[in-house]
């Protein structure tokens, strides 16, 4: 079980963003304990990846505020994310595709030699480990991601997350475009992750591999936070009612 | 699936020539098409395109779109596009003309003929140029107008800036000093032409060692030391060729004459010396290693590539991207004025319509060379041998004779051609 009586790692708290008119999210508050996954479900259109990418600093919020470790934190930018060690793996991987497993797995923080050039030999050496240890099948280390089959690029993506020693991670349906050995990957180092007592948000469309992978699932409809459940007290059917209705189930209501 | 990528050490498998050596085809092939140009002019003019001489000549002409193109392989790679690079070689040319014979001498009185006005009009064309350049890529990254839109106005701005510093004037003859960047008026002689071939085959066979210890220090595979032999030989033998080809050319008697009469001596009987490589020559050699080891060996290099092959991961990556669009016009604007430096230097003189065009032959070199438009792929090599390929078609075909206009045909036509081959090789050989 989560210890969740101490700081919460991260605390999104009423944090709204409106896109001209529109309310992309509305005053939505969720918080995330080490080693604890939180799952966000919702249609497409919810608002959870535009919550998320104020975390990540993609997106600024209009008002609200984000804690980490119960300090108040400005967020401008993916830098600054990154400066809180906050890894995100987005859905589109956000790869280079030009570039090979290692200069994206380093992008943006080379090794560099006393120089200052970058030394791709060392880089190379630590991809090699970390995807050892990932992926073990993982040999093309010379080739440009486009050259990968989605499963690699998924583990490249994954090994970017996780080599920087990230204390928060947010996965943007990483088992989306995944086979079912692949997905069991994934599964198989969230679980790690875990036992490192990293906070993970995972957001998927898939409810019984949130009631598998996560601890907790915060559901969101039309940009606002339908509720935030520990997965063992509901059903898929809650859930599914949660994410369609936008009702919470009876027995929680209460 | 994964046992037919992992050929590694512990895997032998027969493999061709190339690939134990592990030279890139492609640029392979773009050396081939070259020699091939080469030996079909030389066959066609009886002997007179592979002439000393020639090579001499064809590398000097060559020098300034080549400068420019190294830079805007950079551009290109980002996903952008400089129209003005021409008309910004004639502003920066302009600049220094008018610095080094009217600002320096008459507003700040430094004498005609003084060492320090070459250095101070080079200097204030860079500064110039840079600035310029680092303003359009301010426009592009940071008001977001598209590259295209920005420099089709540079186009313009620029080519008339020039004309109003100037009035229209052709302006020269430019300082002595300055005049040494230009080719045939700036060599480095035999014998230290032959100390700067000698110091490249080393830095060439120490960077090819330094290499291969690097790769066996984390145990990756390396390629049989035979291999590393054959490419050292090839490349020493190809500098040293070309150090030889321009020493070869000699200087003129008459001109020889001239030389010593300005020192105090006469010429011993029979005296002959070639004239070796040409300032200009070094300075492209010199920008290229440096552009290769920006592109390859640096974060700036790495941030720019990965823009280009993808904005969005790049920018989620922590890359600054419009940053790095003002440091890549930046250092597009350097490189014009370097350009235009040398330009002017050559014919001696700033004329109002230098650069006229050349932002065409750049982008056309870089194309040639194997920058794909679409972005994240581009070479510097690729770019330099592009421009020389282009250069050696236009001088060769007026050696031949061919009118004027069929020239640019067949100019034009070859820029196509060449990005049809370079798609369908892509095809073939599945790289993106």
């Amino acid at each position: 079980m989560v210890d969740r009586s101490g700081t919460p790692l991260v605390e999104l708290k009423d944090i709204s963003i409106a896109f001209g008119g529109v309310k992309a999210v509305d005053h939505v508050s969720v918080d995330l304990y080490p080693g604890e996954v939180v799952g966000l479900l919702g249609h497409n259109g919810a608002g959870k990846s535009t919550l998320i990418k104020c975390l990540s600093g993609a997106y600024r919020q209009d008002s609200g505020d984000v804690f980490i470790n119960g300090q108040k934190a400005a967020i401008n930018n993916p830098r600054d994310a990154r400066g809180y060690n906050i890894e995100t793996i987005y859905q589109t991987l956000a790869l280079a595709d030009n570039l090979d497993a290692s200069a994206n797995l380093f992008l943006g923080r080379e090794i560099v030699t006393p120089l200052g050039l970058v030394n791709e030999s060392a880089m190379e050496a630590e991809t090699r480990k970390i995807m050892n240890r990932l992926n073990p099948n993982f040999r093309k280390f010379n080739a440009p991601v486009s050259a990968l089959s989605g499963g690699q690029r998924q583990s490249v993506a994954i090994a970017r997350a996780v080599y920087f020693n990230a204390r928060i991670l947010i996965m943007d349906e990483p088992t989306a475009a995944l086979g079912p050995a692949e997905t069991q990957m994934v599964a198989e180092i969230i679980q790690e992750l875990k036992r490192q007592g990293i906070g993970i948000f995972l957001i998927d469309h898939d409810v019984h591999q949130v009631k598998r992978l996560c601890d907790r699932a915060a559901v969101m409809k039309n940009g606002e936070l339908v509720g935030c459940v520990d997965v063992d007290d509901v059903s898929t059917d809650d859930l599914l009612g949660m994410i369609i209705a936008g009702k919470k189930p009876e027995h929680l209501a209460a | 699936m994964a046992d037919t990528t992992g050929s590694d050490a512990t895997s032998p498998r027969r493999k061709g020539l190339l690939d134990t050596l592990e030279v890139d085809t492609r640029l392979l092939g773009m050396i081939g098409a070259f020699v091939v140009l080469c030996l079909v002019f030389n066959f066609v003019t009886e002997g007179r395109f592979l002439t000393p001489r020639n090579v001499f000549n064809l590398t000097i002409q060559t020098v300034s779109v080549a400068l420019m193109a190294t830079g805007m392989v950079f551009i290109i790679v980002t996903r952008h596009i400089d129209l003005s690079v021409g008309s910004l070689l004639a502003t920066c040319s302009a600049v220094m003309a008018m610095t080094q014979t009217v600002v320096l001498p008459n507003w700040l009185g430094f004498d005609y003929g003084s060492g320090a006005i070459a250095p101070l009009a080079l200097i204030a064309g860079l500064v110039v140029g840079t600035l310029i350049g680092a303003f359009n890529g301010w426009l592009v990254g940071y008001l977001t107008i598209p590259a295209f839109i920005v420099t089709l106005g540079g186009l313009l701005v620029w080519r008339n800036v020039a004309w109003y510093l100037t009035n229209g004037q052709t302006i020269g003859p430019l300082d002595e000093t300055f005049q040494l960047l230009g080719g045939i008026n700036g060599t480095l002689g035999e014998t230290g032409s032959w100390i700067v071939g000698a110091v490249a085959v080393v830095a060439a066979i120490l960077a090819l060692a330094s290499a291969r210890r690097s790769k066996k220090a984390h145990d990756f595979p390396v390629k049989p030391l035979w291999a590393e032999v054959v490419l050292g030989v090839v490349i020493a033998v190809v500098i040293l060729g070309f150090v030889a080809l321009l020493n070869a050319y000699d200087i003129p008697e008459n001109r020889l004459e001239r030389m010593f009469e300005a020192r105090g001596e006469t010429m011993p009987e029979g005296y002959t010396e070639g004239y070796g490589i040409p300032y200009s020559v070094l300075l492209l050699i010199l920008v290229a290693v440096v552009m290769t080891v920006v592109a390859r060996k640096t974060r700036l290099g790495r941030y720019i590539f990965a823009t280009g092959g993808n904005p969005d991961a790049a920018e989620l990556s922590g890359i600054n991207t419009r940053l790095l669009t003002v440091k890549v016009f930046a250092l597009m604007g350097f490189l014009c004025a370097l350009s235009a430096a040398v330009a002017s230097a050559r014919l001696t003189f700033h004329s109002n319509d230098i650069g006229t065009l050349d932002e065409l032959r750049v982008i056309a070199a870089a194309v040639i060379g194997g920058t794909a438009l679409a972005g994240g792929i581009g070479t510097i090599y690729g770019a330099i041998l592009g421009a020389l390929i282009m250069q050696s078609l236009q001088s060769g075909m007026a050696m031949v004779g061919v009118d004027a206009p069929f020239q640019n045909i067949v100019v034009g036509a070859v820029l196509v051609l060449a990005v049809l081959i370079d798609i369908l090789y892509r095809k073939r050989t599945g790289a993106k």
